[in-house]
């Protein structure tokens, strides 16, 4: 049975290597803080880790996540730059409805952790790829940068 | 203007629809309809007298101090969980932090909405309904909780405060905490009268106090609708007919089955699904099926046809939704002005799509969802099984954006459909392609202006508003003598000087069923006013700032935004310096709806090409009494984001019978790097309170227009911006 490292625990299970990461989190795992939002990898609402690195989990089938860590929004707060950002989150209040915001803030601490001082153009870069219908744009960038002063 | 008395009845049904003077103008459906005499027949009934630690509907105080509110407007994102709760224990006096908020239960008689009357949240109306009754509800459980100490303590109860959910008797410095007189003062008769808290000394309302939703919302511990897991469940996924209205021909299920994990394939009349161990399974079974539809009487239908019968039906003759002297008999001549502007239809497209969980056995159902309609759904639930509505049980959620899409229940209905043919609980989800093509959208609309001009100012006006009718298949009570007060919300009644008027609505419905869309009427009618006002302004020379202004005198709160925006803007000095060969412009518009009044100012830069950028949006909003200033300029940044996407990208189009989009790459909404800067500015006020969650997505798109407008010299009258139109010697 396939293993897998999910927030720092080693998992087994038993899925068809063509499913997406984003089911098994959410249907098998019951992880479900991770989002589905559009499939087609237009979103980003299913961001995750793999080792820091953040991809679109609805577009990443299991049989190729390697040994490779996983990290989702459940375990980002262990990470220091995933602290920093839901920290910031929550002073600025960036969220409004809540459901982009697991994967906006999979996107900043992706950022935050190679870039320590992101700038309006490095986080039109990292954070293009993630919709927010509620429209809490203008406080995520605030947000960016309140981790990184942070 | 001095604030609203703040001494206030008690908490009988009456006092709660008497409270219906201070709601804005327009938004008033409720004491129109029938069921408002009936419940105002039910509030002389004698008050119940509690039982147990509830206090009344909203109010539960457990014997360890722990305090449950049940909140009665539906938490989706516009932090009303928090501004509720905020009244309450503003009242109340608790801290926020000890709050935890409940999601009301369908009961109609309880939580049914003093705007609407049903027992729903939108149309920005949260602040104006529930302020009053919450607080109140929190000073009356506030009152019963010192008198039970009052005897307790054998003390007048004069001689008590209370603070943080303690009760202290100053002379002698004994306390009691709530918790531990909540089971006695729960049992005594609420007074009749309860004083409200006077406003200079609110420690909650009006102030920037933390969401209570967010927390967990940061760490993805929130469970909306879609997240939830039963014991035993199984996942689902369908599609339906992609012609609207079309059935179901014919159908081999084997290659369904034939997919791992796939259980079941249900075919319905006009809809197929595929039930799962898991939704990645359902939908590859979906996928692997070759569904021969039957398409039906719709199958020729198409946009151009939907814009010209739409267009022919605004030829008239409309329903009068107001009228003012006599308006036709002066725009027969003099200097005159027409043009008609034309909306598309839209999706919500929030990013939970649709999704429902139904567990039918024994006679019975339970769903769980996200609504902002529970009763709605319990009703079309019933009604889907045959049973009566003490049958279903609605478990409400947190919803991952609403806008106007979880105020209908189709997706409810259809999940409840196919979960009847399932053993044991269903969580049905829609694929994004299914929830942009299956549901109900903003109306198209037309809207024909025609206006005499005479030294400058308007004589005459004539508003055309045609659509179909939301009100009439949402709320049928509501539709009344021909006129859609919806639709004409924003035209019936204009913040400028017009002289005589006449505003009609045309009721034309074609096959596309439509909703409430964030921002509903106003964002047709305003926006079509708006661009009118800078037609008219630019053909006579005049800047439409100066223009608008000289048709505000008598209304200071319009001007006084209008004014603010402008300054803020920098109007009249020239836009910042943009990409070389962009062509660049400034445009103003102005809104006063949901008892608000918001202006904004957008600088955008147009390529030769035609593409759109905004640059920067500054809003000035007059909003009333405020209870969570944070809350309210996130609401109209976000009011404003929505806006932006609709002008610039928004439509909804059909093609043989069948939406042509599916999914965000060909339904944009906007993405962060294409975000202008957005200055909110607040009038400070103590007018009541008005909405907040639209008018920011209402005077965006105008601004935007009017901004493309002075940019390009052309004004689009058809939404969302056409690029060819606008692209350099186009
Ligand atoms: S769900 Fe993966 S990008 Fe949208
Ligand atoms: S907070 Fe609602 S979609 Fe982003």
């Amino acid at each position: 049975m396939p293993e897998f490292t999910i927030n720092g625990e080693k998992r087994d299970v038993d899925v068809p290597s063509d499913m997406p990461l984003l089911w098994m989190l959410r249907d098998v795992l019951g992880m479900t803080g991770t989002k589905f939002g559009c499939g087609i990898a237009q979103c980003g609402a299913c961001t995750v880790h793999l080792d820091g690195v953040a991809v679109r989990s609805c577009q990443l089938p299991v049989g190729r996540v390697g040994n490779r860590a996983i990290t989702t929004i459940e375990g980002i707060g262990n990470t220091s730059a995933g602290a920093k950002i839901q920290k910031a989150w929550i002073d600025l209040e960036v969220i409004q409805c809540g459901y982009c915001q697991p994967g906006q803030i999979m996107s900043a601490a992706a950022l935050l952790a190679g870039n320590p001082a992101p700038d309006d153009a490095d986080i039109d870069a990292a954070m293009a790829g993630n919709l927010c219908r509620c429209g809490t744009y203008v406080r995520i960038r605030e947000g960016i940068k309140h981790a990184a002063r942070s | 203007m001095p604030p609203a008395p703040e001494a206030a009845a008690g908490l009988s049904r009456r006092s709660i629809l008497s409270g219906g003077g201070a709601f804005a103008a327009g938004l008033l459906i409720a004491i129109e309809l029938p069921w408002a005499a009936a419940r105002a027949a039910t509030a002389s009934a004698p008050e119940p007298v509690p039982t147990g630690q509830r206090f009344n509907a909203f109010i539960h105080i457990a014997p360890d101090d722990r305090v449950t509110f049940t909140l009665p407007a539906v938490e989706m994102g516009q932090g009303v969980y928090t501004s509720q709760s905020q009244c309450i224990a503003e009242e109340l006096d608790v801290a926020l932090d000890k709050v935890v908020a409940a999601h009301a239960p369908p009961d109609q008689a309880n939580y049914g909405s003093p705007v609407f009357v049903v027992q729903a949240t939108g149309g920005s109306t949260t602040t104006m309904a529930w302020s009053a009754p919450l607080r109140r509800a929190g000073a009356t459980a506030r009152a019963l909780l010192v008198a039970a100490a009052a005897a307790r303590l054998r003390v007048d109860p004069a001689s008590l405060s209370t603070e943080n959910g303690v009760i202290t008797h100053g002379p002698s410095g004994r306390s009691l905490r709530y918790g531990e007189v909540a089971d006695a003062a729960s049992r005594l008769k609420p007074p009749t009268e309860v004083a409200l808290k006077d406003p200079g000394r609110f420690r909650l309302i009006g102030k920037p106090v933390h969401r209570i939703d967010t927390p967990d919302k940061a760490i993805g511990k929130t469970v909306y609708g879609i997240d939830v897991i039963l014991p035993g469940m199984k996942f689902a996924t369908l599609r339906s007919s992609p012609v609207l209205g079309g059935k179901v021909g014919n159908v081999d299920q084997a290659p369904a089955l034939a997919v791992p994990g796939v259980k079941q394939v249900i075919v319905l009349d006009d809809l197929v699904a595929v039930v799962a161990d898991n939704t990645w399974s359902a939908m590859q079974g979906l996928n692997a099926l070759a569904i021969d539809w039957a398409p039906g009487a719709n199958a020729g239908l198409d946009q151009a046809t939907l814009w010209s019968d739409l267009e022919k039906a605004s030829q008239g003759p409309g329903a009068v939704a107001k009228k003012e002297g006599d308006a036709l008999a002066k725009l027969k001549d003099g200097t005159l002005f027409e043009a008609s502007y034309e909306l598309p239809y839209l999706a919500h497209a929030p990013m939970e799509m649709t999704n429902c969980t139904v567990h039918v056995q024994g006679g019975a159902c339970e769903v769980w969802t996200g609504t902002q309609v529970p009763g709605f759904a319990q009703a079309g639930a019933a009604k889907a099984l045959g049973i009566t509505p003490d049958k279903v049980t609605i478990n409400n959620h947190l919803i991952g954006g609403g806008f106007g899409r979880r105020l209908e229940v189709d997706g409810v209905i259809k999940a409840v459909r196919i979960a009847a043919k399932v053993d044991g609980p269903l969580k049905v989800i829609w694929s994004r392609e299914e929830d942009i093509r299956q549901q109900l959208y903003r109306p198209l609309y037309h809207e024909r202006l025609k206006a005499r001009l005479e030294n400058g100012r308007i004589t005459a006006w004539h508003h055309r508003v045609t659509g179909g009718s939301v009100l009439a298949h949402w709320l049928p009570p509501a539709f009344k003598d021909g006129v859609d007060s919806d639709a004409v919300d924003g035209a019936a009644e204009v913040p400028y000087a017009v002289g005589d008027r006449l505003v009609e609505f045309v009721r034309h419905e074609s096959a596309v069923p439509v909703a409430f869309w964030r921002g509903v009427g106003p964002n047709g009618s305003i926006f079509a006013i708006e661009c009118f006002m800078d037609l008219i302004a630019r053909k006579t020379g005049v800047d439409p700032l100066a223009f608008r202004r000289g048709l505000l005198e008598k209304n200071a709160r319009a001007l006084g935004v209008l004014n603010l925006a402008a300054d803020k803007a920098g109007w009249g000095t020239p836009a910042p310096s943009l990409p070389s060969g962009a062509r660049r412009g400034r445009g103003i518009a102005l809104m006063n709806a949901f008892g608000s009044y918001l202006a904004a100012v957008a600088d955008v830069a147009v390529s030769d090409e035609g593409d759109v950028n905004v640059t920067r949006l500054v809003i000035a909003a007059d909003v009333g009494k405020v209870i969570n200033p944070d809350i309210l300029q996130a609401q109209i940044q976000g009011g404003a984001v929505f806006g932006l996407s609709a002008v610039l990208f928004g439509k909804i189009t059909f093609a043989g019978g069948a939406v042509e989009q599916g999914n965000f790459n060909d339904y944009r909404i906007l993405r962060i790097d294409e975000m202008p800067a957005i200055e909110v500015h607040i009038v400070p006020s103590t007018e009541n309170s008005g909405g907040i969650g639209e008018p920011g997505t209402v005077v965006t798109q105008p601004a935007v227009a009017n901004a493309v407008y002075a940019a390009t010299g052309v004004q689009l009258t058809r939404m969302p911006i056409d690029r060819a139109l606008i692209a350099k010697g186009a």
